[in-house]
């Protein structure tokens, strides 16, 4: 069952010239300076495709502004389980978010942006007894996320192609910013959370060429090809995100989604490990670091990886880093470099260039790499470059 | 009033044939029979004896195969629905089936090779006897050997990714016969390549390194040229790419890879827009393959039968597959893959009835013809270009306002952002028009893709046909979606789930297969075993 979750006073920094909307202060300042959440109107017109296909389909819901306005704007049917105290808060989206999978929702779509994607995480930690997929729908002012939909509409459509049968999914990143760093001009996302997000596969008439049977066997395949790479008696140092992950699983030693944890002869040697840490063991003999693709704007370093620090990256020594991710990351970028950002310019300029990216066992994609002006790309001006179709 | 007769709406009016035709096994009824076999005469049996007493025990069937029972007239009417019930060449407007090079195969064509002499060619026959055949052969390797600059040419390849393989075969025996066969294990290819090339070389055992395109969507050259090294077996490359876009730098590609030793292959398949204006060998490649069934008017489609040129630099040409043919006098005479040649790539010399309508079609055109098929081909893509990048929500993405080659990778995006609706769903949507397009090779570099190629074989007024219809579909996704959503509604089939598709354990391939993993049956045959 298909359930809607609007976080109401999403976006409402944006139009207001806020670099956020976090934070009952900055709320009360936007609403004093004319700020209106878009995330209520955005839900109704992602639900209005989903009504085209399936009219008068019920959708699990909370009261009134939170999601059941949308749905009935867009002629559906709400079943409300959820009723929030006002104002709302972020707790508030993570109990609407626990209540509607507690009646049997299956898909959640959320309005809302990274805030919101967060808490939506949160109530979805633990992973619940049967799987549930969420989907945002773009209405945050940052959105740093590869979980939304490029648009309201696409986010109906893959609703509504759920309803006919569900999609596989796969695990994406949830960032976030802490924004008061952020209106200083400072940006550094961190690593909330995962999130199943739904992948609309190919359903092509004409098939040339086999698809991966999935998302999840293309990042299998990648995962399986940077552990092929391993040597004994090097450390590796396993950055966080999805494929990482997968790489631990295939070695079979518990790795923290996270966090930094350290491999060596197939046994983790150090969990969650901080800057320091991984200095110490460095020091101990031959290290790599093996990192993915960070969230939607193609992060390598610097971004929900801040361990792997400038200091760290140096004494790695001159070839640092195995790169691997599946190929689906570097085509989401739609043409965009991959980032470096450890804050130490004269490394960053050492990684820049061309980086070898594993895609799967004998396949490896060439693709630029650039250290961005500090902070320059990550403007939250440009933060709609991160949403991902799905 | 049936006259005068009614102006034809624009699109045109279409519905498909819808049979509910049952799967030919389930045809089956006990007893009946396509061909009654005459009764073995007196005497026959006992002078023959048991004829399937010598067979080896290994070779017999326990048990019969469980072949469906039907009546002649019954099988044909079953074909024929089928037929009725599919999108063909020779019915629509095939133009989007781009990369695949849809064009008219001439009908006069297969009168050609009708004849005994080439029907029931046996590649053991005699080499007195084939002479005919032979010689065409020959000929058309001396007129490939034109069309792409290179010293020699085989037809061995049974089909185009056949085609590239018998390229990094050659390529791999090359280094190896100068004793670098170890140290060069990496092939360079680019995203928008066929595909066949990075499988190709990953099947001999290569690593494959892909380069991503620049802004402006042409071949990263610095990047190819950081991926550059002693271990560079070969780059192989499309040119112009899946996108129809020419990569402008295509010489220094090559001199690139030359400079570190390796060597360039091409993959020509689709050589449609090129023919008389442009040679592999002239760029200094060393290797390239057309295809006949694409390029050169053979039919194709549904899997065969297809046929590739395979053209060598004359340091190469060592490494050709198969047997090759040598003019000899007035006559033609064959010889054994020499001790440098790979061997066979498949049996015999190729698909010979493809080689003699690829012939026939370049006699008929002539040099000129070949020019201006080519240029006839470019003008139609860019029309097309043209009036499908009017569509509102529809895209050509990289070298904005550039010309294309011969085709095009358009996107959706636009509209998809809009309404929600995928290119995928606007394909079915397009086959309620009698009309289809494919969308891209995996992955989805450029998002909600549709790649459309007119060729040169397609009217103005075709192409006319084919933009309104999916300019028609366009509006329908913002006025009317749930008609597109729901489509097909005039179409023999729904939709095919690819999950069935895509699991071992539900795919089915066969009868049999189908029968054990979704009926837990076991073949009689299996049970005898």
């Amino acid at each position: 069952m298909l359930a809607l979750v609007v976080n109401p006073i999403a976006g409402v920094g944006g139009p207001a010239g806020l670099a956020g909307s976090d934070g009952a202060d900055v709320q009360a300042d936007a609403a004093a300076r004319g700020g209106l959440s878009r995330a209520d109107a955005r839900a109704s017109d992602a639900l209005r495709v989903v009504a085209a296909a399936h009219p008068g389909a019920t959708v699990l819901t909370a009261a009134g502004a939170m999601g059941e306005d949308a749905v009935r704007r867009a002629g559906l049917e709400p079943r409300v389980v959820f009723t929030a105290a006002i104002p709302t808060a972020a707790v508030d989206t993570t109990a609407a978010v626990r209540a509607v999978v507690e009646a049997g929702a299956r898909l959640v779509l959320f309005a809302g942006g990274d805030g919101t994607a967060r808490d939506v995480a949160a109530a979805l930690t633990p992973p619940p007894a049967r799987p549930v997929a969420a989907l945002g729908i773009p209405s945050g002012v940052k959105m740093y996320s590869p979980v939304f939909a490029i648009s309201p509409a696409a986010a109906g459509g893959v609703a509504a192609a759920w309803l006919d049968e569900p999609l596989p999914v796969h695990e994406q990143e949830v960032l976030d910013v802490d924004e008061a760093q952020l209106r200083r001009a400072r940006v550094e996302p961190q690593l909330f959370g995962m999130l199943p997000v739904p992948q609309r596969a190919g359903r092509t008439q004409a098939r040339k060429s086999p698809t991966p049977a999935g998302e999840h066997a293309a990042v299998i395949a990648a995962a399986r090809a940077a552990t092929s790479l391993f040597r004994p008696g090097v450390r590796y140092l396993l950055g966080p995100g999805g494929t990482l992950a997968e790489v631990g699983r295939l070695l079979g030693v518990a790795t923290t989604a996270l966090g930094v944890d350290v491999v060596l002869d197939g046994r983790v040697v150090r969990t969650r490990a901080s800057e320091r840490e991984l200095l110490d063991e460095i020091s101990r003999g031959p290290a790599k670091a093996v990192v993915t693709v960070i969230g939607g704007q193609g992060f390598l370093l610097g971004r929900g990886n801040q361990q792997l620090s400038a200091t760290v990256i140096r004494a790695l020594g001159s070839d640092p880093l195995i790169v691997v991710a599946p190929e689906q990351k570097l085509v989401d970028l739609h043409g965009r470099p991959l980032l470096v950002d450890t804050g130490d310019p004269e490394v960053d300029a050492s990684l820049a260039g061309y980086v070898r990216v594993v895609t799967g066992v004998g396949t490896v994609s060439l693709y630029p790499v650039v250290a961005p002006e500090a902070g320059a790309s990550t403007h939250p001006d440009n933060a709609e470059g991160a949403l991902h179709a799905t | 009033m049936s006259l005068p007769v009614a102006p034809k709406p624009s699109p045109r009016r279409f519905h498909q044939a819808q049979w509910d035709e049952p799967i030919v096994f389930e045809l089956h009824r006990s007893g009946e029979r396509g061909i009654a076999v005459p009764p073995v005469e007196p005497g026959v049996r006992e002078a023959v004896g048991d004829v399937v007493a010598a067979l080896p025990a290994a070779l017999r069937r326990p048990a019969p195969p469980q072949l469906p029972e039907i009546g002649q007239m019954r099988v044909l009417k079953h074909y024929l629905r089928l037929s009725q019930e599919t999108l063909g060449s020779d019915v629509n407007v095939d133009i989007g089936q781009g990369t695949c090079t849809i064009k008219y195969s001439p009908k006069v064509n297969d009168q050609l090779i009708e004849v005994p002499q080439l029907r029931e060619l046996h590649p053991h026959q005699s080499e007195a006897s084939v002479q005919g055949a032979l010689e065409i052969t020959w000929r058309l390797e001396q007129l490939m050997a034109e069309i792409s600059g290179m010293h020699a040419v085989t037809f061995q390849s049974p089909g185009g990714s056949a085609g590239i393989w018998t390229n990094i075969a050659m390529i791999r025996a090359y280094h190896a016969s100068r004793g670098e066969g170890e140290q060069r294990d990496e092939v360079i290819t680019t995203i928008f390549s066929h595909p066949s090339n990075a499988a190709a070389a990953k099947e001999a055992g290569y690593k494959v390194i892909t380069i991503y395109p620049d802004a402006d969507g042409y071949p990263d050259l610095a990047a190819m040229k950081a991926a550059l090294s002693d271990r560079t077996a070969a780059i192989m490359v499309t040119n112009p790419e899946d996108t129809g876009i020419y990569n402008p730098a295509i010489k220094e590609w090559v001199d690139a890879a030359h400079a570190v030793g390796a060597l360039a292959s091409y993959d020509q398949a689709n050589a449609s827009g090129i023919l008389g204006i442009t040679r592999a060998r002239d760029a200094g490649f060393d290797v390239c393959q057309f295809n006949l069934h694409k390029t050169f008017s053979a039919p194709h489609g549904c899997g065969g039968p297809a046929a590739a040129a395979n053209a060598v630099s004359e340091a190469l040409a060592p490494f050709l597959p198969g047997p090759r043919i040598v003019r000899a006098g007035d006559g033609y005479t064959v010889h054994g893959p020499g001790p440098s040649s790979i061997g066979h790539v498949a049996p015999g010399f190729g698909v010979v009835l493809h080689v003699v309508r690829a012939y026939a079609w370049i006699m008929a055109l002539g040099a000129e013809g070949l020019r201006t098929a080519s240029e006839i081909a470019v003008l139609n893509n860019n029309y097309l270009l043209h009036e499908v990048t009017r569509i509102p929500g529809a895209s050509a993405p990289y070298a904005t306002g550039r010309r294309r080659i011969e085709q095009v990778r358009y996107s959706w995006q636009e509209l998809f952002e809009e309404t929600g609706i995928t290119s995928e769903e606007i394909g079915v949507r397009m086959s309620d028009f009698g009309f289809h397009y494919w969308t891209s090779h995996h992955p989805y570099v450029v998002p909600q893709p549709f790649t459309l190629e007119p060729t040169e074989c397609y009217s103005k007024a075709e192409i006319d046909e084919y933009v309104a219809a999916l300019a028609e579909v366009a509006r329908e996704c913002r006025e009317e979606p749930d008609v597109v959503r729901t489509a097909p509604h005039n179409q023999t089939v729904h939709h095919t789930h690819h999950d069935d598709l895509d699991d071992p354990a539900r795919w089915a391939i066969t009868w049999r297969a189908y029968r054990r993993k979704y009926f837990g049956e076991t073949p009689v045959d299996d049970v005898a075993a």
